[in-house]
Parts: structure tokens; C-alpha cells; sequence
């Protein structure tokens, strides 16, 4: 096979503009970044608050997340992202609906229906994550605390949640990564993340190995980084005296 | 200070607890004593509403517990509960898991709070281990610290379910010598326990509880040295073939 291998064609012109390739991917990866972060914000909110509603005593809260995860989990993400894009604007007040699919900028409408759809989706699973850290306390905690007349709301935010957190840390990196990967998913919706940007460079330069290459390094480095960061977290927090593995 | 009236408590088709009666008065030690599986930790877990019942009524301090009225958390911050495996919050320091409740359920003042907690553990023998953490510490250790720990809400009652019993023999003394002294201060006590020593000493009488009913109800020196049910009688020699 005969490839012109040619490192420099991210410094080149693009032909549009006097942008370079590297514009593109800097670009993209801001998207993917805005994107990924975002949806990590809604996953750990919405996330976290249903983890803890599994775990109540109260069997219509318990009930409800549940229902939650067994519909965002078993929903293939492509799916729920057709529904979130193509289905959802549609069921808009009227205004909404004008502005939404015809007065905003289509990358952000596009941002907007991902970001949802990844933060939702991962919600589900950060939900179990945050429920098995929870349940994995041992039994006497909570015993513990209510023993000394603590409210329930009181057990959960001085005693069960911080032993939790430092448990779900490690799962969660996983989960954070994952954000990162399946955020490429935008680029089925004409939303110009990294990956989109990629395919472009391949398409207009015919440099496929080198525009992938790139590509994957840099998903390679943010995912370095975040494991590193999210190593950090957990040695901050780390409780003197116990072992490191599980936390317990 | 506390009474139970005919309590029964089933686990499903489990009669755990089978018309119990009893009564503590203020300051009086009670020691409780039976056979695994007998229904002492269900017992002392009712009495602070850990486990609820299905028929009978407890009263402590006044307040009838099995009331839906009464307010739970304020009877619970009364009556200090010290359990078999010490259950310290594991992610705070010594001090902080002495402060934790004063702090968040009297809403007592931080220096305040610490400065008892100081006192108490000076009390327990663990001044020098406030900034610990609960991991770093013994058995025998954590468990005067949880001592400290339901000290610190100033309780009218202090609940113990086996508070000896997950240690190694050797910190069982450290232990039983922070209970006596609370004993002997004028605390009102219930300790589900077989430390035959410590009843002998300290204990105004001894429970014995079998199959979920109070069998016998004794002084201690009558208890150990002429039980009257054949059950307490087997009981006994079980416990010292050991
Ligand atoms: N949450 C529960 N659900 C069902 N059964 C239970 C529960 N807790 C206790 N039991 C049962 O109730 C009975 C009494 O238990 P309990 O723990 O009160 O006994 P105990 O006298 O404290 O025993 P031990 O000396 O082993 O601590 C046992 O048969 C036990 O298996
Ligand atoms: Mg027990």
C-alpha cells in the first residue's frame, strides 16, 4: 500500500477560511469537553439523588428510581437520543418548539438534545453505583446514628453518604469515562464533536491514519487525566487507618 | 425509668419476644443474660425503638416509646446505646464522632462540644487518642470511645447489647472498668451481657431470658449461686464449662 504519511496536515490549511486541521480539533474537543461535563453534571445530580431514593424506606420513592433505571438502562443510548433530537422537540409548547428547531444555532440544539440524553442515560447507571455504595455500609452505621436520635435526612449527610462517597469513587471514574466515549454518540446528530471533526479531516485531507491517530490520542489523554485527577480525589479523601482496597 | 408491659414481637411467624415484663428504675444496673437466639439484643433494641414491637407497651423516662406521638428522635437522644461491634463512624476522627451528635441533635456549641468530648475520653482513659481515627485504634479502645460517644448526649439511660463480646480477652477489662465506674457514678444501665464478674459487682439484678420470656429475675449472688429454673440452671453451667 502506498500512504503518503504526512504529520504536518494538521498545520495546514483547511481550504475554508484561513483555518488549519487543528483549529477543527481543537474545536471538537471543546465540544466533547462541553459536552462531556455537562452531562456528568446532570448524571451526578440526578444520579446521586436516585441512588439515595433506592435505598429509603419509603416504597413509592424506592419505586420510582427504580423505574428510572430500568427504563434508562434498557433503552439502547442511540435510541434515546433519536427520541431526545427527533421525538421530543416535537411535544414543546409552540414557541419553544419555533425556537428551538428554527431560531437557535442547529450545533447548540444539537448540544442541548445530547447533553440531556447523556445525562439522563447515565444517571441510571451512576444511581446503581451510588445505591451499592450505600447498601455495602455495614448495617450498624445507620444503627449507629439513628441511635443517638438523628433525623433521616441527618443519617444520610453525616454518616452514610460521606462513607459512601469515598466507596463510589472508583466506579464512578468508570462511569466518567465512559461519558467521555459515549459522547461521540453526538456525531450522528451533526453536532461537531472531536470524533465528527475527525472524519472530516480524513474526508477533506485524505489523511485518515493521521486525523484518527490524533484522535486517539488525545480521547487517550483526557482519559489519562481524569483517571489521574479522579486518583488524587480518592487519596485526598482517603480514611487514615483503613485499607485501600473497597475502602472498608 | 423504663417498664415494658407485656411485649410480644414476632419476626414473621418468629415469636421473638413473648409477653415480656420488666422494670429499671433510675439508677439501678440490670444485667441481662440468655442463650444465643434467645431475643436479649431484640429485647434492648426496643427500648429505644431500634426494633419495634407488635403488642405490649414500653415506657422510658415518662414517655410511652410505642406511642406514634412521641417523638422518637428526642427519646432516642436520651438514652445512649453502645453495641457489640462499636459501629464508630469510620471516616471521622475520634473527637468528631464523640462531637458529631451534641453538635447536630442538642445544637451544642463546637468548643463546647469538645470540650466535653476532651473530658470524656480523659474519663474513658483516651485523651491522648482524640485526633485518632477509629481504624488506628483497638478493639477495646473504639469501644470506650463509643462509650464516650453515648456519654456525650448526657443520657438518662444507658443501653449495652455485648459490649465485651467482639473484643479479645485482654481489652475486655479496659471495657468492663469504664462500665463499672459508670455504674458506680449513678447512671441508670441495662447490659445485655455474660461477664459474670461484672453483674456479681456491679448489677442490682440479673434478667434471664430464654425462647423470648424473662425466666428469672434475681440478685445477682442468688442468681449465679441458686438459680431456680432448670433452663438458668443449664444455662449457667454452659457458661462456665467455657
Ligand atoms: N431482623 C430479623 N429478622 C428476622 N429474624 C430475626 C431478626 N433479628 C433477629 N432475628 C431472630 O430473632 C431471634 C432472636 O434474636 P436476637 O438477636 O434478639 O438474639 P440474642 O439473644 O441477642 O442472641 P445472641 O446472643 O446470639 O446475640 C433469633 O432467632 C434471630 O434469628
Ligand atoms: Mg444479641
Amino acid at each position: 500500500m502506498n500512504y503518503n504519511w504526512d504529520w504536518n496536515i494538521f498545520f495546514k490549511s483547511t481550504g475554508i477560511g484561513d483555518e488549519i486541521y487543528l483549529d477543527w480539533f481543537i474545536s471538537g474537543l471543546g465540544w466533547t469537553i462541553a459536552l462531556a461535563l455537562a452531562a456528568w453534571a446532570i448524571a451526578l445530580v440526578i444520579g446521586g439523588l436516585l441512588g439515595v431514593m433506592r435505598t429509603l424506606p419509603n416504597k413509592w420513592l424506592s419505586g420510582l428510581a427504580t423505574a428510572y433505571v430500568e427504563l434508562f438502562r434498557n433503552v439502547p443510548l442511540l435510541v434515546q437520543l433519536f427520541i431526545w433530537y427527533f421525538v421530543v422537540p416535537d411535544y414543546l409548547p409552540e414557541q419553544t418548539q419555533v425556537w428551538f428547531k428554527q431560531e437557535l444555532n442547529p450545533m447548540v440544539s444539537a448540544y442541548i438534545s445530547v447533553t440531556l440524553c447523556l445525562g439522563l442515560f447515565t444517571a441510571a447507571r451512576v444511581c446503581e453505583q451510588v445505591r451499592t455504595g450505600i447498601q455495602a455500609l455495614p448495617k450498624g452505621q445507620a444503627n449507629a446514628a439513628m441511635a443517638v436520635g438523628f433525623t433521616l435526612p441527618q443519617v444520610y449527610r453525616h454518616v452514610l453518604l460521606p462513607q459512601a462517597f469515598r466507596v463510589v469513587i472508583p466506579p464512578l471514574t468508570s462511569e466518567f469515562l465512559n461519558v467521555f466515549k459515549n459522547s461521540s454518540v453526538a456525531s450522528l446528530i451533526g453536532l461537531m464533536e472531536l470524533l465528527a471533526q475527525a472524519k472530516q479531516t480524513a474526508e477533506f485531507s485524505a489523511n485518515i491514519f493521521e486525523a484518527f491517530t490524533l484522535a486517539t490520542l488525545i480521547y487517550f489523554t483526557l482519559n489519562m487525566s481524569i483517571m489521574k485527577f479522579m486518583g488524587w480525589v480518592e487519596k485526598r479523601v482517603r480514611i487514615p487507618g483503613l485499607m485501600v482496597e473497597g475502602g472498608k | 425509668m423504663i417498664r415494658l408491659t407485656n411485649v410480644h414481637k414476632w419476626f414473621k411467624d418468629l415469636h421473638v419476644l413473648n409477653g415480656v415484663n420488666l422494670n429499671v428504675h433510675q439508677g439501678e444496673v440490670v444485667v441481662v443474660c440468655g442463650p444465643s437466639g434467645s431475643g436479649k439484643s431484640t429485647l434492648i433494641r426496643t427500648i429505644n425503638q431500634l426494633e419495634t414491637i407488635s403488642e405490649g407497651e414500653i415506657w422510658v423516662d415518662g414517655k410511652n416509646v410505642t406511642d406514634p406521638k412521641t417523638d422518637l428522635n428526642a427519646l432516642r437522644a436520651e438514652v445512649g446505646f453502645v453495641f457489640q461491634h462499636f459501629n464508630l463512624y469510620p471516616h471521622l476522627s475520634v473527637l468528631d464522632n464523640i462531637t458529631l451528635s451534641p453538635i447536630r441533635v442538642k445544637k451544642m456549641g463546637k468548643a463546647a462540644a469538645e470540650q466535653l468530648a476532651v473530658e470524656l475520653l480523659d474519663r474513658v482513659g483516651l485523651a491522648h487518642k482524640k485526633d485518632a481515627f477509629p481504624a488506628q485504634l483497638s478493639g477495646g479502645q473504639q469501644q470506650r470511645v463509643a462509650i464516650a460517644r453515648g456519654l456525650a448526649m448526657q443520657p438518662k439511660v444507658m443501653l449495652f447489647d455485648e459490649p465485651t463480646s467482639a473484643l479479645d480477652p485482654e481489652m475486655i477489662g479496659e471495657v468492663l472498668q469504664v462500665m463499672r465506674d459508670l455504674a458506680k457514678s449513678g447512671m441508670t444501665m441495662m447490659c445485655v451481657t455474660h461477664e459474670m464478674g461484672f453483674a456479681r459487682e456491679v448489677a442490682d439484678y440479673v434478667v434471664f431470658v430464654d425462647q423470648g420470656q424473662v425466666v428469672e429475675q434475681a440478685k445477682p449472688e442468688e442468681f449465679f449461686s441458686n438459680p431456680q429454673h432448670e433452663r438458668a440452671k443449664q444455662f449457667l453451667r454452659q457458661l462456665r464449662s467455657h
